[in-house]
């Protein structure tokens, strides 16, 4: 059915099946998006990570198609977001209709001057395809095909883990373990960890399709089209010339026979017309939850992606949320392994990232009641707000279908530093991701963040660097512009690229101060 | 607590006003009143823009 070549990678008989082998600083379960994404930029810190898998092959269908620009960001440090640019479909602008009108229009990046787009369609099983040859290509990472972690033991200064492969069962031992086994978590199972949310009872039909022709890029929503006029329609297209069609479907329908072949045809045929040939990619009917772990660090065991929380997919929140999540992660967790900084950092990696969690689930959730009201004065506002959209554009702005994933602010986070100077009038607070900017010739602000701090300066640096990489920037232009600097605004940004700190003035003392506050030291 | 929101008259013509807010809804389904109410809400909501006055009414109008 899936145009897509599954490829499946080696499994090797691990060496620990035939005795006990060196203890783990670090071990991943699960090679989604999270474990291959973490384990990569662990390794640009010197820290080796060994990944299980209980399978031996990418994300079974297309999934998370929509990368957001921060996580291209991300990957862009191993040099795997240009392909991805390259192979997927670039987007930034968005279109509502209701009935058979559009209303409304958005772009999601307005200004020019950033190396990567808002958005970029790449189907999910394409991500890891990319992710696992550069694992692979990667000395510090070890990838294991067919590992399953079947038991776990947790000790006060690690984790004892059970792996099933082919040829059996076998036992090993790590000072770290990071549990990226997907929403169903079988890590957090058997630590008996709960998952509390919300469950949603609205089904909604996804159909991948292949359709050659003339696709715009750019994703369409509509509520109540002519041809599924009871519900809405979301409409995205992906590399390859597939489509992704998302019909929502109501909380009555029949599951069962909405994935026959033939009545998925029918909803097509009324939506493309009698004439439109294609073929079948990938469908599957589902509903969703949000859920959010209590805490996403315990003991050695931590949390990340989909195992520690899930949203709806109205904002496409989850896959580039678990590429936060590694972002976050990494460096902290590499401090820790290293001894550069107390266990104590991680609870950070708690506590800003369940902040982002709850504002995913509070904006999907919001998306989700526009889309699939759950009362009726809900719907009264909701319709109301449609039918006013195309006179009145105000009305546009409250239309809800989905508001797309943006970096989270980490407001409040005790490893910031708040603004002392008064003046600022713009540039990203301590707490917001930093953004990037044009450097001439010499590439992208983004690109120039190494793995560790990086204090970023305009115009003339101060005095010493508190042992941390300088970034040098003329005071002018662009960056000057996004940065609210003069001529001696300094920002020190983290390895996730989230500003730690910023002053008018460099002064070696406060950027000390400041880092051993973003260190947890 | 009372806060923004205006508690005294603030209509030249109240009788008028109020008659056409009555009038308007005449002949209207009761579900074409709560849309027409919603439709209303949300332009006055979004003219007097005040989120403070916006969300004490709605506190007070919960009685
Ligand atoms: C239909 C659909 C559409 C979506 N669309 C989007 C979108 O457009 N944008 C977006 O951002 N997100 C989207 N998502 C969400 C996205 O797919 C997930 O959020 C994302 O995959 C989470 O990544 P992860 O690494 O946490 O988990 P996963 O990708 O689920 O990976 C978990 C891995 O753990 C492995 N594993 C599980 N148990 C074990 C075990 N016992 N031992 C070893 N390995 C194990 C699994 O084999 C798997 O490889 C969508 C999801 C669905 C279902």
């Amino acid at each position: 059915m899936s145009s897509y070549e599954y490829r499946h990678y080696p499994y090797v008989r691990p060496a620990e099946l035939d005795g006990p082998g060196p203890r783990r600083p670090v071990v991943i379960v699960g090679a989604g998006i999270a474990g291959p994404t973490l384990a990569l930029l662990l390794s640009t810190r010197g820290v080796p990570a060994l990944v299980l898998d209980d399978d031996d092959t990418v994300s079974l269908g297309s999934r998370s198609i929509c990368q957001a620009k921060h996580s291209l960001e991300t990957w862009d440090r191993f040099g795997i977001a240009a392909r991805m640019v390259e192979k997927g479909i670039t987007w930034e602008q968005g279109e509502v209709y209701l009935r058979d009108s559009a209303i409304y229009r958005f772009n999601l990046q307005a200004e020019p001057g950033h190396k990567f787009p808002a958005f970029v369609n790449l189907q999910q099983y394409y991500v890891e395809e990319y992710l696992y040859e550069r694992c692979r290509a990667e000395p510090l990472i070890e990838m294991r095909h067919r590992n399953k972690v079947v038991g776990l033991a947790p000790h006060d200064d690690g984790v004892t883990l059970t792996v099933e492969t082919p040829d059996g069962a076998y036992t090993l031992e790590t000072e770290w373990l990071v549990a990226c086994d997907g929403v169903r978590s079988p890590v957090r199972h058997m630590l008996d960890l709960p998952f509390p949310g919300e469950i949603f009872h609205d089904q909604f039909l996804i159909a991948d399709i292949r359709l050659a022709g003339d696709m715009p890029k750019e994703r369409r929503f509509w509520f109540y089209p002519p041809f599924h006029p009871t519900n809405s329609v979301l409409l995205h297209r992906q590399a390859d010339d597939i489509l992704r069609v998302d019909f929502q479907l109501g909380r009555d329908a029949d599951p069962e026979e909405e994935k026959k072949p033939e009545n998925i045809d029918r909803r097509l045929r009324l939506m493309f017309g009698p004439e439109a040939r294609w073929e079948h990619e990938w469908s599957s009917v589902y509903t969703f939850t949000c859920r959010m772990m209590e805490r996403f660090v315990h003991g050695r065991t931590i949390f990340a992606g989909d195992a520690a929380h899930v949203v709806s997919p109205f904002g496409a929140r989850g896959g580039n949320a678990a590429v936060a999540d590694a972002d976050n992660l990494a460096w902290k967790l590499a401090r820790v392994v290293k001894g550069e900084s107390p266990p104590g950092l991680l609870d950070s990696y708690c506590e800003e990232r369940q902040a982002a969690s709850r504002e995913n689930i509070r904006q999907s959730t919001r998306s989700t009641d526009f889309i699939t009201p759950k009362f009726e004065a809900s719907r009264v506002f909701r319709d109301a707000t449609l039918s006013l959209a195309r006179d009145f554009p105000f009305a546009r702005a409250l239309i809800n279908s989905g508001r797309l994933s943006v970096p989270t602010t980490q407001a409040g986070s005790p490893l910031d530093t708040p603004d002392a100077d008064s003046d600022w009038t713009g540039g990203p607070a301590p707490g917001r991701a930093m953004i990037d900017a044009p450097l001439g010739n010499n590439g992208w602000l983004v690109e120039r963040i190494g793995p560790d701090f990086t204090l970023l300066s305009f115009g003339d640096v101060g005095e010493g660097s508190a042992g941390v990489a300088v970034l040098k920037v003329d005071c002018s232009g662009l960056p000057a512009a996004r940065y609210d600097a003069r001529p001696g605004t300094t920002y020190l940004i983290r390895p996730d690229r989230y500003v730690a700190a910023r002053w008018r003035r460099y002064d070696l003392d406060a950027a000390q101060a400041a880092l051993a506050r973003a260190t947890g030291r | 607590m009372e806060g923004q929101l205006r508690r005294t008259l603030n209509l030249a013509k109240p009788d008028d006003i109020y008659n056409a807010l009555v009038d308007a809804h005449k002949g209207l389904s009761d579900e074409e009143c709560r849309a027409f109410d919603a439709r209303l809400m949300l332009l006055l909501v979004n003219h007097i823009g005040d989120e403070a006055v916006i969300l004490e009414a709605l506190r007070e109008a919960a009685l």
